[in-house]
């Protein structure tokens, strides 16, 4: 009985497993794209590039 | 026996939250990233004027297109669309790279979907960029 009841646990618990590890980490990505857009567009410290109209937003000045 | 059941789903729970917290930054790191990012910086050089002028804008999946030919010179339209063309190969190959370096290719739209939206979010003022509504300038 009892080895029956963790069998029934188990099956639930590993694919919850599962499920976690391909869910898509929105926020982890908005803020990779952040970083990459403010490389790519120099956005963020030292910009050389000549900006029409800087928008300096004091978020974010990790790195 | 419940108690026991109840207490392996707690568990599960928790020790999912931390699979969570434990995967909260992306890898953007690896030498292909960073190839196609310093291509990119160097194209956008060339390409701010374009922004600033209409001539081109930023569409809602992520890439550039070409919104007014008119506003560039016809000697310099043969450019733009190269530049067009080459920013969208690397932009397509950027959100593949970073889905592979993480480990799910599958994740691709989803973060050209996130691009998209950055992208826009931090246009400068005066570019145009696409809405669901068609081309607005912010």
């Amino acid at each position: 009985m009892k080895n029956w009841m963790l069998g029934l646990a188990l099956v639930c618990v590993i694919p919850a497993c599962v499920t976690i590890n391909i869910y898509f980490p929105a926020a982890a990505a908005e803020k990779a794209a952040d970083k990459i857009i403010d490389d790519v567009w120099q956005l963020k410290n030292g910009a050389d590039n000549p900006a029409v109209n800087k928008e300096a937003s004091p978020a974010s000045a990790a790195e | 026996m419940k108690k026991i059941l109840l207490g392996l789903m707690l568990l599960a729970t928790l020790i999912g939250s931390q699979f969570v917290a434990a995967a909260a930054d992306l890898e953007v790191n690896t030498p292909a990233i960073s190839a196609i990012k310093n291509s990119m910086q160097s194209r956008h050089g060339q390409l701010g004027a374009f922004y600033a002028s209409g001539a081109i804008g930023l569409t809602k999946d992520g890439l550039i297109a070409v919104k007014d030919a008119n506003a560039v010179p016809l000697a310099q339209r043969g450019a733009l669309t190269g530049l067009v063309k080459d920013e969208n190969a690397d932009r397509s190959k950027l959100y593949k790279e970073i889905a592979v370096a993480n480990g799910h290719p599958e994740w691709q739209a989803e973060i050209q979907s996130t691009f998209a939206g950055r992208w826009i979010d931090k246009a400068q003022s005066g570019w145009w960029v696409q809405g669901a509504g068609g081309w607005t300038q912010k």
